[in-house]
């Protein structure tokens, strides 16, 4: 029992990462018409968002060690950082200890920025083009963008720590009448979880209970005839492309102390948010986040060694085993709606 | 309507003349020296086949770096780094047999199909009369056999699966960094020593060669010192968060997690592991204990604390001349040429690289000639000192060198990120050495050697 609840609580934290960048990924494809398959490089530019402002809270100047000396025998010097300088030394050491969280600040502009130069500067132009060229255009953005922060960070992964008070786990089998350690949890992950399930509220209150929202999603089953309206239709779809990216840079910056981030880190995400896009169905919200956190737990239940002794190999290969069933038995996903990607 | 002259038989005659015409030059002197690119004249040409992109790309830095160190150092530059300390004297710095040592460089992508292309097309076009480098197994078993193909010898960069010189060694191939059961050989004695030989141990494994071969010299060694085995888990090489592997650990009765994971797999397995409590966790009344048989410094510094008190093998450790003295002797020598040209100390990838440069080079000049087969003749059985690992032997039955393995540990404070694990002992020789048909590395033949051309 207490082996399947931790699995669930690993599939849930898996499933928010998913979720989170599959539901921009449909964003964009509900209201664009785009198949973004540079949408996993935001995540990743999300996660370096959180490294580069950890970097320039960090920024320090050198400070002669007296009597100690470095490998090579000159005198040793040691990083003091200007923050704490600035704030005094417990108030700097607390807002580099901060950095990831407070990178969300940073990351909601930078982000939207990118999102809408991205959108105006290269996908308008390929709207009424195949969804293949599409598909290669957006491919090939990933991979510059990929290249070019492997250029500036290098290609080893940089650890971006959580804040020392969600450092360690908790112990939620004994909260719950289990042997105390048979079920713990990293803080972290929990932290991340939560924050997913706010952005996806976010999102959906968002588009469910504004004005805004509200023609997006007229614009999102009618295009042509909300644009007949008077209203300016593209130029909402450019601010829900800023609002996608958001949304996955945001995951990416949540997601840097669970694994250190690395220059090749959306394309890992990429191809299981696609299958998880096609599960949910494709240009469904609420497909893309159930989808999200099913492949999510499923996949972590494949993990297990008892599964593995059963059917080996079956924690390769089984989100693509559950796609192919989900889609010879429902065509369009799981909650997929009829007339999408199928003109 | 215009008519062309080309017809298909003149194109194809044309095309042979052409071919043939080009192809004379390097046939004649293919033949004249009897071996393939025979260097001509006043310079000689290396190749150095290093993932310059990839996940690697930083470890490929820093052997490029030891590479070029290692080329001035050869044409009499900069301060000689470890040819003043090598107990072989036949470099004079004056290049190779007189010749200007130069060179090219491919890059491997940590990819066998990719790194095959670039090492062919140093050999073919740049005239690369050897080939060295790499930052993974697969690669170095790849580039070994074309390069056995090619008449061309292979000087492997980072490779530490058995099978390199296993079951997979090639006559005109050397490897002089450690390998998979040297890891266990040199762990499980320390590990029976500072965890108790009354240990229970779960495996993480990468699902390819190297973690195969890993985990099978560290369970074997263990379970000979009394450990139990309780289980093993092959992942995904492409796996990016290892939890849902990390939590079925906690529902054994393990006291000991081994993750026989390299570079990326590493950083996040461990990072994981930590995450989940592991580091702290009690089981059967006694710490839990993670262990990583081979470290690589520079991908532990993307897992930062993490890695404080975790036990792994290194080929090499820049700290061992002033740690354990002069038995290392050519430590020192090394971590200053390379210190004082890029500014922090060099990594055990950019060790074994400088050293096998130089190694192939006192073996030309040994043998007098560029000739594969001589050089073979000159490395195998070779034995040498001053290189930074001690006393050390090429042995001849499968171009493996034998040399004592570094055990280290993660520091719980590293000063720097250069500083990142201490030295807690070094295992010697004589306890990693195997029999040249040990199971573990049986099957395969070395073959004879092959002059190309």
């Amino acid at each position: 029992m207490d082996a399947i609840i931790l699995q669930i609580l690993n599939g849930l934290d898996k499933g928010s990462a998913y979720a989170l960048i599959a539901l921009g990924l449909t964003l964009i494809f509900g209201t664009l018409g785009v198949v973004n398959f540079a949408h996993g490089a935001l995540f990743m530019i999300g996660a370096f968002c959180a490294v580069t402002l950890s970097r320039v809270l960090s920024l320090s100047h050198k400070v002669e060690v007296p009597g100690e000396t470095d490998f090579l025998g000159n005198p040793m010097m040691r990083d003091v950082p200007y923050a704490y300088e600035i704030f005094g030394e417990s108030l700097g050491a607390g807002i580099i200890d901060w950095a990831v969280p407070l990178s969300i600040l940073f990351a909601i502009p930078v982000m939207i920025l990118i999102g809408v130069i991205m959108e105006r500067g290269l996908i308008k132009h390929f709207y009424k083009r195949p969804h293949a060229d599409q598909i290669l255009v957006t491919f090939g953005l990933a991979i510059v963008l990929q290249e070019i922060i492997k250029y500036f960070y290098g290609a080893n992964p940089i650890p971006t720590p959580a804040p020392s008070a969600f450092v360690g786990s908790f112990d939620f089998g004994a909260l719950v009448g289990f042997d105390p350690g048979t079920i713990i949890y990293p803080y972290w992950r929990l932290v991340y979880f939560a924050f997913a399930a706010v952005i996806i509220g976010a999102v959906f209150a968002f588009l469910q209970f504004t004005t805004f929202g509200m023609v997006v999603r007229a614009g999102m089953a009618d295009r042509e005839t909300v644009g007949l309206l008077g209203i300016n239709i593209d130029k909402r779809f450019t601010i829900m492309f800023g609002l996608a990216a958001a949304v996955a840079g945001l995951a990416g910056v949540m997601y840097t102390p669970i694994n250190s981030p690395n220059y090749h880190m959306g394309m890992d995400f990429l191809v299981l948010s696609f299958v998880v896009v096609v599960v949910g169905g494709m240009g469904s919200l609420p497909g893309a986040v159930l989808a999200g956190f099913l492949l999510g737990i499923l996949e972590s239940f494949a993990s297990m060694r008892e599964v593995i002794a059963i059917i080996p190999g079956i924690n390769q290969v089984i989100i693509y085993l559950v796609a192919i069933i989900i889609l010879l038995t429902r065509p369009r996903g799981l909650m997929g709606r009829k007339g999408v990607m199928e003109d | 309507m215009s008519k062309g002259n080309l017809t298909r038989r003149g194109v194809l005659k044309t095309g042979a003349v052409a071919g043939a015409g080009l192809a004379l030059p390097t046939y004649l002197s293919a033949q004249e020296s009897g071996f393939t690119n025979a260097p001509t004249g006043s310079t000689v040409t290396l190749g150095f086949n290093v993932p310059q992109s990839g996940p690697y790309a930083d470890e490929g830095a820093d052997e490029l770096r030891a590479y070029e160190l290692a080329v001035e150092h050869l044409n009499g530059e900069g301060d000689g780094g470890m040819l003043q300390t090598f107990s072989s004297k036949a470099l004079q710095g004056n290049g190779i047999l007189g010749k200007k040592v130069e060179f090219v460089t491919g890059d491997t992508q940590t990819k066998s199909d990719a790194a095959r292309a670039s090492a062919k097309s140093m050999i073919e076009k740049d005239g690369a009369i050897m080939i060295t480098g790499g930052s993974s197994s697969g690669v170095a078993v790849a580039v070994q056999a074309l390069c056995q193909e090619a008449g061309i010898i292979f000087m492997a960069g980072l490779t530490h699966a058995n099978d390199t010189t296993g079951k997979d060694k090639r006559a005109n191939g050397f490897r002089h960094f450690f390998n998979s059961y040297m890891s266990g050989a040199a762990l499980a004695p320390i590990l029976a020593a500072q965890y108790g030989a009354d240990r229970k141990a779960y495996h993480l494994t990468a699902d390819y060669n190297w973690g195969y071969t890993t985990e099978e010299a560290v369970r074997s060694s263990t379970e000979a010192l009394g450990w139990e085995t309780v289980g093993t888990v092959l992942t995904p090489l492409t796996q990016t968060d290892f939890s849902s592997y990390i939590t079925p650990v906690l529902q054994s009765d393990a006291d000991v997690l081994v993750l026989n994971h390299y570079g990326g797999n590493m950083v996040n397995s461990l990072t994981n592991a930590v995450q989940f409590g592991l580091r702290e966790r009690q089981v059967n009344g006694k710490q839990f204990e993670i262990v990583v048989p081979l470290y690589s410094e520079l991908m532990a510094r993307g897992a930062g604390s993490n890695i404080a008190g975790i036990l792994g093998s290194q080929n090499w450790d820049w700290k061992l001349e002033n740690q354990l003295g002069a038995k290392y002797t050519g430590t020192n020598a090394f971590v200053k040429s390379f210190g004082e040209k890029y500014g922090f100390p060099p990594s055990q990838a950019a060790h074994t690289c400088y050293v096998q440069t130089l190694l192939y080079a006192d073996a030309v000049e040994r043998a007098g000639s560029f000739q594969p087969c001589a050089v073979v003749e000159a490395l195998e059985g070779f034995e040498f000192d001053g290189l930074g690992s001690g006393p050390t032997l090429y042995r001849a039955e499968d171009h493996q060198c034998f040399k004592d393995v570094v055990v280290v540990r993660g520091k719980e404070n590293p000063e720097n990120e250069f500083d990142l694990v201490e030295i807690v002992e070094v295992t010697p020789v004589e306890q990693v050495t195997y029999a040249p048909d040990h199971p573990q590395f049986a099957g395969g033949a070395l073959g004879s050697c092959n002059n190309g051309a």
